[in-house]
């Protein structure tokens, strides 16, 4: 095993992880062992009061409710423009490519300030849509496509190396069979790069549910209608009301950690499957 | 005249697609990418510009509490970048190299603040270090102010921004393998003689950029550094945090002037990594050339 060898020939193994565990625990467990120490501060009956209150509920469910929407949409558009990226030719396409990574480098603040004017009644896409109808600006609709924004690389990023990787040999395979292109791409591309796209779900979905910077913006904060958990937990902070705030935080937490374990579980699943 | 037999037509390539179905792809593409993500960062400047270039300077530098959250932003980032990088190197060093119980998950703990929500990372360090924290009393005792104030600030943004070297450079060592490494010891290198003469140049581009995005994430910081500020204008507002207070008085020009730095920022950032990825294809391209050169000589 060149492990072992390693760990005896090259320098560092102490110094490294210890200087590593150290840092992650001064840094990242000491202030989360904080939290869960002062929710289970909490009687159980303030602790449900906390989270269970209907203005908890609605905001939990349209946080989940928006990062779902928001990944399944990105799911859709990812697909399309990795397929686009990683297939085709066309003028400005290295352009296009590094701009895929802007939501990644730009602030959220930023995002959501754009996104706000953007879809405001006088905004560049407002001016066309608020006639119709259609209310970007201090809606649900304006999360989801906030956090849509905020999500976009992530599927693109994920599919990117499945799809350079795929063998022509079965889509050739298809093409001498007699399929079609699109009956080529629904039975044969789709299955092998699935889990790539459920990933990349799962990962923008994971992204968004955390979101503030961008939402808080755009989303006018209003309770049981277009407030966020995130928004609702500073809400809470801004009344002083901490242990409310911070049953709130925990049950944040426990829905990103699920999300978190379901991720790496899939992720086993499609190496076991397609690796 | 024997006729010439006609060539039989040439088969599509299995992975083509038909050219109206490419052509149509494209656009549509092409016009998500507009949609979502060209025109947002258009729209930064022209709102930025929109009263002209004097006034976007005004907005800038002639307002106090504006430049006070500049001047905040580069004292806060260079800081929390320095302690993510030597963490990230550390924590790549010990992972890229070496087997260890629970590896795996230390791997996935490294990825944790890119799931746990900002606000509730603040949070959490309000009940460490505010006034009814764990050690709100010792610290009030000792005249110390960590939330509403610049540790804070910095705490909350090396916590948020850790993983990012971590992540930027774990793969690329992996990648490079030890061998290199191994054969430098064995030849009677030291610890530091390693790191320096091998590692080092064989990270540096990767560690470069890992250090420009972690700045940009570390200086658009928002939702934790949110809540441990306590927004105090001109005191513990950084950029992110203006852009917002000056979004709730209306002031959109000045959101938008401190947004187009930002934005200029994130630019930054996405350049440097195309051209980090041009370079590194170019000297991929170099060593295949050299090494097939070198097989038929």
């Amino acid at each position: 095993m060149t492990a072992d060898v390693n760990r005896r020939v090259l320098p560092g193994f102490t110094l490294s992880l210890g200087y590593t565990l150290l840092y992650m625990s001064l840094l990242v467990a000491i202030p989360l062992a904080a939290g869960f120490l002062k929710a289970s501060q909490l009687s159980l009956g303030a602790f449900w009061a906390a989270v269970s209150s209907d203005r908890a509920v609605a905001a939990y469910l349209l946080t989940v409710g928006a990062s779902f929407a928001s990944a399944f949409i990105n799911a859709l558009l990812g697909l399309l423009v990795a397929w686009v990226l990683v297939r085709y030719d066309f003028p400005l396409k290295r352009l296009f490519d590094s701009l895929v990574d802007l939501p990644f480098a730009l602030p959220t603040a930023v995002a959501g300030l754009v996104y706000s004017d953007l879809f405001a009644p006088k905004g560049w896409y407002g001016r066309f849509l608020v006639p119709l109808g259609i209310q970007g600006a201090y809606s649900r609709l304006g999360i989801v496509l906030v956090l849509v924004f905020i999500g976009f690389p992530f599927v693109v990023r994920t599919l990117e190396p499945v799809l350079q990787g795929l063998d022509a040999d079965a889509e050739e395979a298809a093409a001498c069979l007699g399929a079609n292109r699109l009956q080529t791409f629904v039975r044969v591309v789709v299955p092998s790069i699935f889990p790539a796209l459920v990933t990349g779900f799962a990962l923008a979905f994971a992204r968004s549910l955390g979101e503030y910077g961008s939402v808080v913006f755009i989303s006018g904060n209003m309770p049981f209608k277009t407030e966020i958990a995130p928004v609702l937990v500073v809400a809470r902070l801004e009344e002083f009301a901490y242990p409310e705030a911070t049953a709130i935080a925990v049950v944040m937490l426990m829905i990103s950690f699920v999300t978190l374990f379901a991720i790496n579980l899939l992720e086993r699943w499609s190496t076991r499957h397609h690796g | 005249m024997a006729e010439t037999p006609k060539a039989p037509p040439i088969p599509p390539r299995a992975q083509d697609d038909p050219a109206a179905v490419r052509v149509a792809l494209v656009l549509t593409a092409v016009a998500i990418m507009a949609f979502f993500v060209v025109v947002p960062l258009v729209n930064v400047f022209v709102q930025a510009f929109a009263n002209g270039v004097h006034a976007y300077w005004d907005n800038l530098f002639h307002d106090a509490d504006t430049l006070h959250s500049i001047k905040l932003t580069l004292m806060v980032a260079p800081v929390a970048v320095g302690l993510n990088l030597v963490f990230g190197i550390a924590a790549a060093w010990a992972i890229a190299r070496f087997r260890f119980p629970g590896r795996t998950l230390l791997t996935a703990l490294i990825d944790l603040p890119f799931s746990v929500s900002p606000v509730v990372v603040g949070l959490f360090l309000l009940l460490l270090f505010g006034l009814q924290g764990t050690f709100g009393p010792w610290l009030r005792a000792h005249d110390l102010k960590i939330v509403f104030a610049y540790p804070g600030l910095v705490i909350a943004t090396a916590f948020v921004t850790f993983p990012v070297v971590a992540r930027e450079l774990t793969p690329l060592m992996e990648a490079l393998g030890a061998d290199e490494e191994v054969a430098a010891v064995s030849l009677g290198a030291r610890g530091w003689q390693v790191f320096r003469l091998i590692t080092l140049p064989n990270i540096k581009w990767g560690l470069l950029y890992g250090v420009i995005l972690c700045n940009a994430r570390a200086m658009g910081e928002f939702g934790a550094v949110y809540v441990v500020s306590g927004h105090i204008a001109g005191k513990t507002d950084t950029m992110p945090l203006r852009v917002e207070k000056l979004f709730q008085e209306y002031n959109l020009p000045g959101a938008f002037a401190v947004a187009s730095v930002l934005a200029m920022l994130a630019l930054v950032t996405l350049f440097v990594k195309t051209a980090l990825e041009w370079k590194t294809r170019r000297d991929l391209a170099e060593a295949h050339r050299l090494q097939t050169e070198g097989a038929e000589s």
